[in-house]
């Protein structure tokens, strides 16, 4: 009997303490109480690059030795790039709450409405000397909803297209880079080159980069040019069976089956090592390039709805359950205002229009030349995002899996596309 | 008086018994409580936790009843991962027990250069599984490994990992190839305990080598096979981090199986109070199938009848 109290008595103080730790209420997300003595701060972030890092630090450092009163200490916690959300929901359900976390473009809409962010745009108007309306309000629109702003998009990195010279040379192809000028670079042209590279050199011709037959959003940079997008503007109703969609779909695989542009699902290719003739990626990835072999950008080709642009953003945010969410929003106003923008924008394009030019980002991109820095900035401006949803995590899966039996040589694009439509729509209403 | 001397003594007697007890519960304390903390605990936390819907972004938890376990009901990406469940775990162990039993009975002739295949056969088991996973990956690509070896005795392989039967094919058999060493072993210790002379007596009376095999060998190493069969099971039942890394579920859903399901629902989707009930659902089937196999083992395993 003994046994079986302690058994109970054990379980009811673990549950109970559970219970606690759930229970506890959405905290004020304009102030919060103030605390007794400085704090320390914790931001999540997915890059483990020393160069970041180390930039990081260097702010937060300078901002500690200001407000030893506020802040005793910043900590830049690195949680690798594919289990991000995954790890920094655990930290939520654990009740372990980071104060600041960056968070992704494609689970915006779910960290915005949720009540997971707190409104920081009041903080940052109010902030001496932050030049808030510099900020470009396309990039805002995403992290904002009635209310406010949740969270502050600290990379803009547009999508372009790599294209290895040498390579396209050696196969006696027109480049990229003439054909834009000519006004003639589209993806039926980017397709013909890469098939005939192939034919000749073998190694592979236009690569997605990340799309890898699964991270399906990263299609967004191809089905832009027909025109298509992969649910209306509301985000209530699929459009992955649209006709411009259905073009697009059949295009890609056109040019994997039929054509051979685009290397097929389960082969590893990759421009950076050089066997690969164009690649659409975002442009941080530059450093990636060794020098092995020569190299240009050019904007997105061009498809029978032009071409939109597409970025990928992110964001910083305070989470409303974290210990100090007014400190938190305090430290990303100095984080994130003119001066310290202008440094970070040598690693992510900033949402500042002043900071949005050619000669400030060569400050931090010396690997790009002058025309190439016009192609970046001009493709910032206007340019999409990748497709993001409140319901992101669930329409993603959905829609992989019925995407997965378009990559077969039998794939027919019409078919999968009603299919996903019917795997999405109540995920979309939901 | 005779009775006062005794009375100290009696009272001695029991403070050491119950010395003796509390030693006991003091020894068995950190295993107690560990067990409680850490296994009892979490089990009845899920249970409560598979009564709510619990938003992790939200931060909200509300007591919804069952209406979790009434949602497994109709849920048919559940069912889907059920039936890839069944046909992995289903597949595993066919394929990991006979492959086992047939490597031990090979291993365990006399022959030279035995104790090399054994090596080279469990090594595997000992290899980190992601790293085992990665590389299997690779093998397995379209134009890569597994395909060109296929290419060059002039068969066209499949694209294993992109077709559904092909992909479930593949992660029963990377599974299998990882964990048969283990199995292996076993099988060899148990054969190595089979009496020689009920072989010898049995080959005098004219049994052929198939015969002795099935009706000696076999029922004698029955109790292995029983705890290979529910080790086998239950971790087949488990397997995450293989399908998370080989296939990520698809191609569709076809590797999408229980433990994976639940692993989405409750760190992709956010819901982790219908992946508390999944989590029960998997608890109840691996507690029933283990039970059935325990349960059955009076009617083929030797000395339990």
């Amino acid at each position: 009997m003994v046994h079986r109290r302690s058994v109970s008595a054990l379980a009811s103080l673990v549950l109970a303490g559970t219970l606690a730790a759930c229970g506890s209420g959405t905290s004020d997300t304009s102030e919060d109480a103030t605390p007794d003595g400085p704090v320390d701060l914790r931001m999540t972030v997915w890059t483990a690059d020393e160069g970041h890092l180390g930039l990081f630090q260097e702010i937060a450092d300078a901002y500690v030795a200001d407000h030893p009163d506020e802040v005793s200490s910043v900590t830049f916690e690195t949680i690798p790039f594919e289990d991000y959300t995954t790890t920094l929901t655990t930290q939520l359900a654990g009740g372990n709450t980071p104060d600041l976390a960056w968070v992704f473009e494609s689970n915006a809409p779910e960290f915005v409405s949720s009540g997971a962010l707190a409104e920081i745009g009041g903080t940052l108007e109010a902030t001496d000397g932050y030049e808030y309306e510099d900020l470009l309000g396309s990039a805002l629109d995403l992290w904002s909803n009635d209310d406010g702003l949740y969270a502050y998009p600290f990379s803009n990195s547009p999508f372009v297209m790599f294209v290895n010279t040498d390579r396209i040379a050696e196969a006696g192809q027109t480049q990229p880079s003439e054909l834009h000028a000519g006004g003639e670079w589209t993806y039926d042209s980017a397709r013909d080159i890469s098939a005939a590279t192939v034919e000749d050199l073998g190694g592979a011709g236009l690569v997605v980069r990340d799309f890898d037959y699964t991270a399906w959003s990263n299609l967004a940079s191809v089905w832009g040019a027909w025109g298509a997008q992969p649910w209306s503007a509301d985000g209530t109703t699929c459009e992955f069976d649209s006709p411009e969609m259905v073009d697009a779909l059949s295009w890609f695989h056109d040019a994997v089956y039929t054509q051979g542009a685009i290397p097929g699902p389960g082969t590893a290719a990759d421009f950076f090592s050089g066997d690969t003739t164009m690649t659409i990626t975002q442009i941080s990835r530059a450093s990636a390039l060794d020098g092995s072999f020569e190299w240009d950008i050019v904007p997105l080709p061009t498809g029978p709805a032009g071409q939109p642009g597409v970025i990928g953003q992110a964001g910083i945010g305070v989470l409303a359950n974290g210990e100090n969410p007014g400190a938190a929003a305090n430290f990303l106003a100095h984080f994130t205002n003119p001066e310290n923008a202008s440094q970070l924008s040598q690693y992510f394009p900033p949402p500042r229009t002043s900071l949005l030019t050619t000669e400030s980002l060569a400050e931090g991109n010396p690997a790009f030349d002058e025309r190439q820095l016009e192609i970046v900035v001009e493709a910032i401006d206007g340019a999409a995002t990748k497709p993001s949803h409140v319901n992101y995590a669930q329409v993603d899966t959905a829609t992989r899996s019925a995407l997965d039996a378009l990559w077969t040589e039998t794939g027919d694009a019409a078919a999968v596309a009603t299919e996903v439509c019917a795997a999405i729509d109540p995920l979309l209403q939901d | 008086m005779t009775s006062v001397p005794t009375l100290p003594a009696r009272r001695r007697t029991m403070r050491w018994r119950d010395r003796d007890a509390l030693y006991g519960y003091l020894f068995s304390a950190p295993a107690v409580l560990g067990s409680l903390a850490f296994v009892i605990a979490p089990l009845i936390a899920v249970v409560w936790y598979s009564l709510h819907e619990w938003n992790v972004l939200a931060n909200t938890f509300t007591f919804i009843g069952g209406e979790n376990y009434t949602r497994m009901l109709t849920d048919a990406a559940l069912h889907d991962s059920l039936w890839a469940s069944l046909w992995f775990s289903l597949g595993v162990l066919v394929l990991n027990m006979t492959l086992a039993l047939a490597l031990a009975v090979l291993l365990n002739q006399h022959l030279p250069g035995t104790t090399l295949f054994r090596v080279l056969f469990f090594s595997p088991v000992v290899v980190s599984l992601v790293a085992w996973t990665i590389v299997w990956g690779f093998l397995l690509q379209a134009d890569n490994g597994v395909n060109a070896f296929l290419a060059a005795l002039g068969v066209t392989g499949p694209n294993w990992l992109r077709g559904s039967v092909t992909a479930m094919i593949a992660v029963v058999v990377v599974q299998v190839f990882k964990n048969v060493g283990l199995n292996m072993v076993l099988f060899l210790a148990a054969l190595q305990g089979v009496p020689e002379d009920i072989g010898e007596a049995a080959r005098l009376d004219g049994a052929g080598a198939w015969r002795r095999f099935t009706s000696i060998t076999l029922p004698m190493i029955s109790p292995t096979m029983l705890l290979v069969g529910i080790l086998t099971l239950v971790g087949s039942l488990e397997t995450f981090a293989l399908i998370d890394v080989l296939t990520d579920g698809g191609p569709g859903t076809s590797t999408t199986v229980l433990v994976f399901y639940l692993y989405r629902q409750a760190f992709e989707f956010n819901q982790f109070g219908y992946a508390s009930a999944i989590a029960v659902l998997l608890f109840v089937i691996v507690l029933a199938l283990t039970l059935l196999q325990w349960q059955t083992r009076k009617k083929w395993v030797f000395h339990e009848s």
